[in-house]
């Protein structure tokens, strides 16, 4: 059966096509035996991920583990040396980028890349992209609900925001398009203790609001604390996942990440 | 001595107009260049192409004495519309490639284009019989002024003001404005990259169109080679003014106009054919003190 799905999309046999294992049946998101190399070094390998409608899973690591690069294989924007990545119960492994953010994936990315000569306003105008222009003033009010902030600021070139406001513009630009999937990438760095809390809370809120969120932390305590599942990736393989109750109650997710959790 | 005076102000009057009209033409041209720069970092030698082009839509049209309020349009979208093409023809098969093979790419296709038209319509300069209208004046307090000058420079301020809107209000004008900022995050608004380069194609097009008007207008004739000035002008203008900044690339336009006019009318008679030269030293001098151009980013900031 899963066969004849990939048939159906034109899926060229790759390497793995004999082995693939079929993604988990009720995941809107999943990879599998996902890899990925920058020139000779191999960033990930065999990364099965998956995210159900509904979740809030976090991608938990140390720096040059291959979070990012994991985030930008989902989103088509790394070349892949192997594997497949599905939404929605369909094969989108050599679906253009645009596209995938079309069909309802969005990113909020490492370093915020907030547009700095456009303004609050502009930003998220351009985050409902060509599709949703249409219902371009009712996503805004709603990010401006949830960005108070945001609203002040909406005349202000992206250039001229403290990190932490353009971590929340980054936020809502990602929101406009109304995703199923939102991936956010470290949206914590650099920001003081009670910016990231609003952050998380808000998160945790969105999950309320039927977004499905895949979450990059390196602040795990924080992470695990919203999340409801985890995985742990280590020099680019999958080395630990389950609930997060069961990571937080994990030694060796203590023992990788005590050195950052004392820090954050 | 009241009348001399009187008399320089009248001649300085006229040479403002003179330097309005041809940094008009200069700013479009600069504009284009930069548009597609802004977007790709790509310096689209065959800029000067879309001028040819358009000229010689203008000039099959006016073989037939189509009227000239058709023909400018036709020759403004034709010369788009050949953007678009060699976006489509030259530049997306060497996507992503080094910036070199791009340029390579502009200066290759620059030469078939020109060589092509050089052997289908011939080495000779064509007449685009533009009529008399073009050198018609008006005179105020003194200053004889040509109606082409005034409508070149209302047309600019026009194009720009439009283009302006257009980069502020329509969400395709944000998403050009967003790319030359950071290409990969615009794609992450779903916005697709062949939409974004085509469109900066697109807008360089219109505008070469728009230049070719008033540049081949003033001369009267069309000719195979006629772009090398045209790209030649608009490149540096938008290196004086930052390459890939638009509001640099018409301020260089106007600069550099208004530095060839003043230096034709100071410089005695005999000297008047090293204008070219002495405007390039100058644009030299303000590079080595301003690497990034005048309204350049990145490097000045940088510095501060």
């Amino acid at each position: 059966m899963i066969l004849d799905r990939l048939r159906g999309n034109g899926f060229r046999r790759s390497t793995h096509a004999e082995r693939a294992e079929a993604p988990i049946a009720d995941a809107l998101l999943a990879t599998s035996r996902l890899g990925a190399r920058y020139g000779s070094s191999v960033v990930l390998h065999d990364v099965d991920v998956h995210v159900r409608a509904g979740e809030i899973v976090a991608l938990l690591g140390a720096n040059g583990a291959g979070k990012t690069t994991f985030l930008n294989s989902v989103m088509g924007l790394v070349t892949l040396t192997g594997g497949q990545v599905f939404y929605d119960g369909k094969e989108i492994t050599r679906m253009p980028a645009e596209e995938r953010v079309n069909a309802g994936i969005s990113i909020s990315p490492e370093g915020r890349h907030v547009f700095g000569k456009l303004t609050v306003e502009e930003n998220l105008r351009l985050g409902a992209g060509l599709k949703h222009q249409r219902e371009f003033a009712e996503n805004r009010d709603y990010v401006y609900e949830l960005f108070p902030k945001l609203r002040q600021l909406r005349d202000t070139r992206g250039a001229m925001l403290s990190g932490g406001e353009q971590q929340q513009l980054a936020v809502g630009r990602a929101l406009m398009c109304k995703p199923r999937v939102l991936l956010l990438d470290e949206p914590s760095l650099g920001l003081a203790p009670k910016i990231v809390a609003r952050i998380f809370e808000l998160i945790a809120h969105l999950r309320d609001d039927g977004v499905t969120v895949l979450l990059v932390e390196q602040n795990v305590r924080l992470a695990l604390d919203i999340a409801d599942r985890g995985y742990v990736l280590d020099t680019g393989r999958i080395d630990l996942e389950g609930s997060a109750r069961e990571l937080r109650e994990s030694a060796s997710v203590e023992e990788a990440y005590l050195g950052l959790v004392a820090q954050a | 001595m009241i009348e001399l005076l009187a008399y320089s102000g009248t001649e300085a009057a006229q040479q403002v107009v003179n330097a309005l009209s041809l940094g008009s033409v200069y700013a479009l041209l600069a504009l284009g260049v930069a548009t597609v720069f802004s977007i790709l970092g790509l310096i689209n030698f065959a800029h000067g192409e879309l001028v040819t082009i358009a000229g010689f839509v203008m000039l099959a049209l006016r073989t037939e004495d189509v009227p000239w309020v058709f023909v400018v349009p036709a020759a403004v979208v034709g010369a788009g519309l050949a953007a678009v093409a060699m976006e489509r023809v030259a530049f997306r098969p060497v996507r992503g490639a080094p910036v070199i093979t791009l340029l390579l790419t502009s200066l290759g296709l620059s030469l078939v284009i020109q060589n092509l038209l050089l052997i289908f319509v011939g080495a000779r300069g064509k007449d685009l019989r533009v009529g008399e209208w073009s050198n018609s004046t008006f005179e105020i307090s003194g200053v004889i002024v040509k109606w082409f000058d005034v409508a070149t420079v209302i047309t600019t301020f026009l194009v720009l003001f439009l283009l302006t809107t257009f980069l502020r209000v329509s969400v395709r004008g944000l998403a050009l404005r967003a790319a030359a900022e950071d290409f990969t995050m615009t794609r992450m608004m779903g916005i697709r990259a062949d939409a974004v380069i085509r469109g900066a194609f697109l807008v360089s097009g219109l505008l070469a169109g728009i230049a070719a008007f008033f540049f081949l207008g003033t001369l009267g004739q069309v000719g195979y080679d006629y772009g090398f000035t045209p790209l030649l002008k608009g490149f540096i203008a938008a290196v004086i003014g930052g390459l890939g900044s638009l509001s640099g690339a018409v301020v260089g336009g106007f600069l550099l106009a208004a530095l060839e006019i003043f230096f034709q009318v100071t410089l005695p008679a005999e000297n008047t054919p090293f204008t070219a030269a002495i405007v390039f030293a100058i644009v030299v001098a303000i590079l080595l003190v301003r690497p990034e151009g005048l309204l350049g980013r990145g490097v000045g900031f940088e510095r501060v």
